[in-house]
Parts: structure tokens; sequence; C-alpha cells
């Protein structure tokens, strides 16, 4: 078991469990695992598998859009006995449809996929430890996943087949908190909120282990300023977490306090966000004094911060990876560490962006405008930077990279679209339309999900020890790219025409009738992105098994990770690493010397190489 | 194959501006010109931002091709470009792009401030709105003094009421107090580019200016229940004579049927 020990002690002692000598059985082994490259797989195979259902969710709302009110095809018959009502997707439906894609993507794939699965797999290994600081939270943080998994999958069922949750993933009340405001408000709203809150006790439990292994188990030389910028980005992100995550869950319990007479009449029955004299559904008048814009201002509070950890570690992940593939140190190493920390900091008070036609104070909207263009510049830096890296550099044009090009060049329009929205006049017609769910989609698939794509396969030989096709991927890419663009691009357009998000039937109205043909352009787009999803599940698994197999570093790059075995046995690493240098000393004097174009950062120096270590 | 690459990321931007050229004329764009005085505005800063974001758009993504495009034409043997950053360059893009994104924050201060701060609302419709519109699932129910009084903040006797159209002047600054019964809701103007929620607890002003007399769709645009995208309801933008007349006409159509009393009753 690891302990804190300062990380000069860490490797002086012999490892028992190292190298696998101890017989562990197959549960220790692969189920209840304290090894966080165990856990790290295993959360990687959950998210995505999530990745999955949330895409099939997805497609059932786009086909509703592009085909409103016609029979499903396939899945249809399957929906149709849950609802008793054919093939068709009805309102309520679309309703819980949209609400759990979101829910599900974003607390079941996104955020547990970037800290759950290459945190896990990732910190110890990058930083030179044998394990996290606390094996058996770690542990833990994995297996609350499940119940989180139970409580939204029980949601769709709780309340009665045409009751799933459906009030957005955002769930403002009063909709989410009256019971009579809606039949997705009774029973299957609290347990939902439940998996909210099971998904927050997951991260915190993840986010305690990061910031005690990072601060606390770096090998002997891996300096603050020697860490790859993806450990700092989850340095950054696991701060984020232990910050704003405490609010949402008040506001998801002082919801519960709201809400727990329905599924408990005689508990607790508070009313935080419900104000007096509201008469929902002909029900009794409401009484109370609470606050509907409170919930807002909580969950958005987490929420705001919640999509840069939704991003950061893909942005640092990519750094790393674009390095390797360019053969080049990244460009501007601490101005990425810098704009990483004043995403993060400035990440606490732009929340209000998302509230500017909330009702609230004008004079709030001017100070949350600028905070939030604010935010836009340490966002600009790094692209600057990242295009800096690719300059001039050896690319190698594999998957890989192909995947954090994208990464980048999606990233800008996500980034671009914010700036219209953060202009308030011009968000009060933007709100609530498209053109929000076009930025969303390019931020969280076009960067970060594409950023995962490029990791999975970057770090997939020291997961198995094997590769995963390239040709394949690339395909994968390809389609996916395409595909991508083709759903989501439009969807300024729609924005820009008024077409509102969160609607069962759009062509309602007559204005947006003739959007109908991009829709389905759209949809079949995503049909294509998502049956692309296939390619990478099948090489996953395929070459998981039957991959070719690689050594130690074959990529060539220079983290700490890549002078272990691939898979490291329980334990990571054979001989306990130093770190002599940064991690991105590609094609320099160092390298040169060893007449090759990197240098692992355990390499001792080379004789009679003179290191300018002035550049940072 | 390299070069495929390095021209797949120059060719998908220039795809992505050729919609947008298009998008215009193909109808893909604003509904309408906007018809209310806030909306030129709003217009017009969306299209400084538009023209800002466009320059920036092409400048990176070509950058970021030309990038692609000297490794794929790299001379093989060649190393790269052992180099880890300059200091000018940092401060040159973290400056000139902070001195654009102030300066469009600072575009943005009259135009928010003249939508929302009530104190630079016009003379003529501070105190005086026209109508309430009480928002419910899932329909719009408009409330109006009876003419020749002034709206109150609960119901009066003489109010009259109607479903899901708002009769407004035209040409002159209009307020209306948004409420809702239930749920939160958004008040959704698409051609005036108005869009306000409404809260529950909350009574919230709304001030436009019509510059045409005409119809206008009204929907709702936050989340309220499954009903949601169907909350369809109209604005009637009418001479103020024109108002005048439709309201006469609604209180002797109120009072001869007798759905007053039915209509006060289901509203308290
Ligand atoms: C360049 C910096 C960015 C700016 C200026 C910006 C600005 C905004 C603004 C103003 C909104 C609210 C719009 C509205 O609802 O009316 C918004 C929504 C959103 N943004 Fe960003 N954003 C930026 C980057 C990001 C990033 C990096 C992510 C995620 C990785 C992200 C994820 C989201 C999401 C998920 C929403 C929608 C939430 C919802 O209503 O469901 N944004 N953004
Ligand atoms: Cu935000
Ligand atoms: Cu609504």
């Amino acid at each position: 078991m690891a302990t804190i020990t300062p990380a000069l002690e860490t490797h002086g002692h012999e490892h028992e469990h190292a190298h696998g000598h101890h017989e562990q059985t197959f549960i220790q082994k692969y189920v209840f695992s304290t090894d966080h490259k165990v856990i790290g797989i295993q959360f990687l195979i959950t998210t995505l598998l999530m990745l999955m259902v949330g895409g099939a969710l997805a497609l059932a709302v786009r086909w509703q859009l592009a085909f409103p009110w016609e029979n499903m095809p396939i899945v249809g018959k399957l929906f149709g006995v849950f609802q008793g009502e054919g093939g068709q997707i009805s309102p309520e439906f679309y309703t819980m449809l949209f609400t759990m894609h979101a829910s599900v993507m974003i607390f079941l794939v996104i955020i547990p996929v970037l800290a759950g699965a290459f945190g896990n797999f990732l910190i110890p290994l990058q930083i030179g430890a044998d394990d996290m600081a606390f094996p058996v939270l770690n542990m833990l943080s994995y297996w609350f996943m499940w119940p989180a998994i139970f409580c939204f999958g029980y949601s769709f069922i709780a309340g009665g087949a045409t009751a799933g949750p459906a009030n957005g993933w955002t769930s403002y009340p009063v909709l989410s908190d009256i019971a009579s405001a809606s039949p997705s408000s009774g029973e299957a709203q609290t347990w939902w909120l439940f998996g909210l809150t099971l998904v927050g006790v997951s991260s915190m439990m993840g986010s305690v282990n990061y910031m005690t292994t990072i601060i606390n188990m770096r090998a002997p030389g891996m300096t603050l300023f020697r860490m790859p910028l993806t450990i700092w980005s989850m340095f950054i992100t696991a701060i984020l977490q232990a910050f704003a995550l405490p609010v949402l869950t008040a506001a998801g319990f002082m919801l519960v306090f709201d809400r727990l007479h329905t599924l408990i009449p005689t508990s607790i029955h508070s009313v935080f966000f419900v104000p007096a004299g509201l008469v929902v559904n002909n029900a009794a008048p409401t009484v109370g004094g609470g606050q509907p814009l409170l919930w807002q201002h909580l969950f958005w509070f987490y929420s705001h911060p919640a999509v840069y950890i939704m991003l950061l570690p893909a942005m640092g992940m990519v750094s790393d990876m674009l390095a390797c593939m360019c053969r080049k140190p990244v460009f501007g190493y601490k101005p990425m560490v810098y704009s990483m920390a004043a995403i993060a900091g400035l990440g606490f008070i732009v929340w209000g962006h998302h509230m500017f036609t909330s009702g609230m104070n004008p004079a709030l909207g001017m100070t949350f405008m600028t905070s939030t263009m604010m935010i836009a510049l340490p966002s600009a830096i790094k692209v600057f930077n990242w295009i800096g890296t690719i300059w001039d550099g050896d690319i190698q044009f594999n998957a890989v990279f192909l995947n954090c090009a994208a990464f980048v060049a999606l990233f800008i329009v996500g980034g671009l679209s914010g700036i219209f929205m953060a202009a308030v006049p011009v968000d009060i017609y933007f709100h609530d339309t498209y053109f929000i769910v076009a930025h969303f989609h390019y931020v969280l698939f076009g960067a970060t999900l594409f950023g995962v794509f490029a990791g999975v396969q970057f770090w997939f030989p020291k997961m198995f020890g094997r590769q995963m096709h390239d040709g394949v991927q690339k395909v994968h890419f390809v389609l996916t790219f395409i595909g991508m663009n083709g759903t989501f691009f439009p969807m300024h357009l729609l924005g820009i025409a008024g077409m509102p998000r969160r609607y069962a039937d759009p062509y309602l109205h007559g204005y947006l009738e003739h959007l109908l043909p991009m829709n389905q352009f759209m949809t079949i787009s995503a049909i294509i992105m998502g049956f692309a999803q296939f390619l990478l599940l099948g090489n996953f698994f395929y070459s998981m098994f039957y991959g070719k197999k690689v050594g130690r570093n074959p990529w060539g790059a220079n983290g700490l990770e890549w002078s272990a075995p691939s898979p490291p046995g329980h334990g990571n690493f054979d001989v306990p690493p130093v770190c002599y240098r940064g991690p991105y000393e590609y094609s320099g004097p160092e390298s040169e010397a060893l007449g090759q174009d990197f240098i692992l950062q355990t390499t001792a120096p080379p004789a009679g190489v003179k290191v300018a270590s002035a550049h940072h | 194959m390299k070069k495929f690459w390095a021209l797949f990321f120059w060719f998908w931007p220039l795809v992505a501006l050729y919609v947008c050229l298009i998008a215009p004329g193909n109808n893909w764009w604003f509904p309408s010109k906007p018809l209310s005085t806030m909306g030129h505005q709003i217009d017009g800063l969306f299209y400084l931002i538009l023209i800002i974001v466009t320059v920036t758009f092409v400048g990176t993504e070509f950058a970021l091709g030309y990038a692609l495009w000297m490794g794929a034409t790299k001379e093989p043997g060649r190393r790269a470009w052992f180099s880890h950053g300059s200091h000018k360059l940092e401060v040159v893009w973290t400056i000139v792009p902070a001195f654009v994104l102030v300066f469009i924050s600072l575009t943005q201060l009259d135009v928010l401030a003249d939508i929302r701060v009530l104190a630079r609302f016009p003379e003529s419709v501070k105190e005086a709105p026209v109508a309430e519109v009480m928002a419910r699932q899932f329909e719009w129910r408009i409330r109006y003094p009876k003419p020749g009084t002034e709206l109150m903040t609960s119901p009066q006797p003489g109010d009259l009421y109607f479903v899901n159209e708002v009769h407004v002047p035209a040409t002159v600054p209009t307020m209306i107090n948004l409420r809702t019964q239930d749920v939160q809701h958004a008040f959704f103007v698409p051609r005036l580019r108005v869009k306000q929620d409404a809260v529950p607890g909350l009574i919230i002003p709304v001030w436009f200016e019509i510059e045409e007399a005409g119809e206008y769709e009204l929907l709702c645009a936050e989340l309220c229940g499954w009903g949601h995208y169907k909350m369809k309801a109209r604005i009637i933008a009418d001479s103020p004579e024109g108002v005048s007349a439709y309201l006469t006409r609604l209180e002797r159509e109120q009072n001869e049927d007798g759905v007053q009393e039915a209509e006060t009753a289901s509203v308290k």
C-alpha cells in the first residue's frame, strides 16, 4: 500500500507487490483492484460504453428533429413497448431523451473519462509514483460510479414509463422542484439528483487523491516545472473540482430536501427554491419564500468550472501528444501552465454568463460579461502555443496527431462562438437557441472528445502492451470529423435563425419550417458519426488481444511513463525513476548526442552536452 | 498522404466559411431584419463580433493548416525546430487579444444598459406597462387594464383577458410586465430580438419599440415541461388607435358573454 512519504523515500524501499510475485485473486486483480492502472482502465471501458449509451440517446433526439413524430426505425418498437404508443417519440419522451443524453455525456462520460480514466492511469506513471496516495479511496471512486449509473438508470423507470427525468441537465426549479409541475418531476427527478450526488462523491474522492499524489509522490528530480502539462492540467482540474463541487452538492441536497416528500410523504419538505403563491397545474398555491434563481447561481457556480473540468485535462494531454508527434518541445510551457491556472481562477467568476436573460441585476450582467471575455484570453494563448508547437515540427501524421490537430481546429470554433455569447446583448438573442448547442458541442465534442480519441490511442500501448491499428483510427477520425462538423456546424445557423433548443417540434412555428431539410442533413451526419464509433470500440477491443505487441516506448516519447514496462506491473517501475529534465526535450542537443530525437526524462545527461536550461 | 492531411485542415474551414456566406441567401440566417430599435443595435453588435471572429477564425485556421503543411513538406532527415517558445510572441499574443476583447466588452455596455437598466428605460414607458403577460404551462395569458385605467399588479375587476395574442402599439416604446404563474418560461420574440425569462415570484418589466405594424411570433425559450415547444403565440403591433379599438372590442365581448368572471377567477 502506498503511503504519503516524501517522493525520495517512496522509492527507497522495496515494493513487495511489485512484479506480480504476490498471488492475487481474479477479483482483487481486475474487479476490486486498488491498482491505479486497473482503475483507470475500468473507468475508460465504462465511459466508452456510456459514450455509446449517450450517443444512442442523441440519435433518438436527432431522429425526432429530422423526422418529427415519425416512427423510429428498429429501436422505435422497443421504446414503443416502454411507452405503449408505437414507435413514435412523445414530447414527454423527447424531453427525457435530451435530458438524459446530456446527463450521461457530462456526468458518466466526459468528466469520468478525463479525470477518472486518464487521471488515474497517468498521474502515478507520469510523476514516477508506484500508485496513488490513497489506493482504496481510488477504488471507491470507481465503484461509486455504479450506484450513480444505477440511480440515473432507475430514474428512467422510477416514475413510470413516460415520466423519466426530463427537466434538462440543468434541472432548473421550479419545474424540477414541484412534483405537479411535470410527470418527470416526480420520483424520477429525485433519483436523478441522487445519481448526480453520487457522481460528485466519486469525483471528490478522485480529486483529493490526485492533489495529494501530485504534491507528495513525485519522483526525485520531478520538480513542479518538470511536470508534463497533463499532470498540471489534472492538478488544476482537481483543485477546481474540490472547490466547486461542494456548492453543487449543497444545492443538490437543498433540491432533494425540497422534493423528498415525493418519495417519502412524511419526510422533510423545504422550499428553498419555491416562492409563495404559484399555481402549478391547478394544484393548491404554493407556500414558502424560496428563490428559483438561487439554484441557477449555485448550479452554475459549479457547472461553469465544471465545463473546464471537462476540458483542461484534454488540453494537457493534447499538449503532451502534440509535442511527441511533432518531435518538438511544447511552445511556451510556462505560459501554458499559467493560462490553465488563469482559466481555473477566472472560471470561478464567470458563472453568471449562463444567466444573462434570467432576470438577475443588469449590473451583474456587465461584470460577468467582462470576466467572461477575459477567460477567452488564456484560451487564445493556448491555441497560439499549440500552433507554435506544431510549427516547423517533424510531424508524424498518425491518427494521434490528426485527432490532436482536430482538437485545436475545433476548439477555435468553440472558443470563438463563446465570444458572441459572452456579449450580453447578442446573447439575449442567442440564449437557449441552437447557437448555444453548437458552442458547447464544439468544445466538448470537438475539443475534449477528439483529445480523448487521441489519448486512447497514444497511451494504449502503455495500458495493454499492444498498439491500436492506426489505419482504422484514421478512418474513424475522418468519419467522425466530417460527421461532427456536418452535425454541429449548421447548429450555428439554426441558432442565428432563432431556433430554440429543447423543442420537441420546432416546425410548429412557421418561421422555422424551412429548416427541416437542414436538420435532416444534420441527422444523417450524426448517424454516420455515431456508427463510426464502432470502429473505435472494435479497434480498442480487438487490439487489446490481437494488436501489434510493442515495447516500453513505441512513440519515442519522453515522459516517465515510457520508461516503465508496457504494461507496467503492480508498483509500476522496475527501475525507480529519477527525473533529469523537463518532459519536452525532443530534438534537442541532448537527444542528438544520443543519436535520436527524444530523450527520456529518466535518461541521465549524456556526457559532454552543455544543456542550456535557461530557456524557460 | 501527408500533404492530403494538411490540405484537409485547410479545406474544412473554407467549407465552413462558404456555408456561412451562402447562408443568408438560403434563408439560413436571421428570421428577418430586426424589427425593433434595440434589434438594430443587437444586430450591429453581432456583425461587429462576426467580423472580428471571422478574421480570427481564418487567421488561426490558416496558420494551423500552414504548420501542418510545413510538416508535410519537410525534407526527410531535417530535424524539428528546437524551440521552447518566444517571450516576445507570448507578449504580443496576450496583449493584442486582450485589447480586442476589452474593446468588444466596452461596445456592449450601452446597449445592455438601454435594454435592461430600469433607470434608462424611455420615460414614456417607465410607469406605464400596457399589459401583463403571464406565462403558464403551456400558454400565455395576457391581461390588459380596463381602457382608461392603469395596469395594477393584482387583477382588477375591469381587466381584459386574452390568450396567446398580445396587442401592442407599434412605433412607440412599449412596456409589458412579464410574470409566470407556475414554472420558469422565457418571453422570446425572434424578429424583435427580445428575450427575457419569466421567473416565479418576480414581475419583470420588458420594453421594446416595434418599428412596423405587423405580426410577430412569440415563443417560450426556457424549458418549462414537455409542452415547452408548443407555447406558440403572437404579438400584434398596430397603430395606437388600432390597439385602443381592439381593447374596446375586447371589453365589449368580454362584458357581453360573461367571460370576465370566469377568467378572473381562474387567474387568481
Ligand atoms: C472561450 C471561452 C468561452 C466563452 C467566452 C464561453 C462563453 C459561454 C457563454 C456566455 C455561455 C452561455 C450562453 C447562454 O446560455 O446563453 C456558454 C455556455 C456553455 N459553454 Fe462556454 N464559453 C467558453 C468556453 C467553453 C468551454 C471550453 C466549454 C467546455 C469545455 C464550454 C462549455 C459550455 C457549455 C456546456 C455551455 C452550455 C450550458 C447549457 O446551457 O446547457 N464553454 N459559454
Ligand atoms: Cu460557462
Ligand atoms: Cu417553455
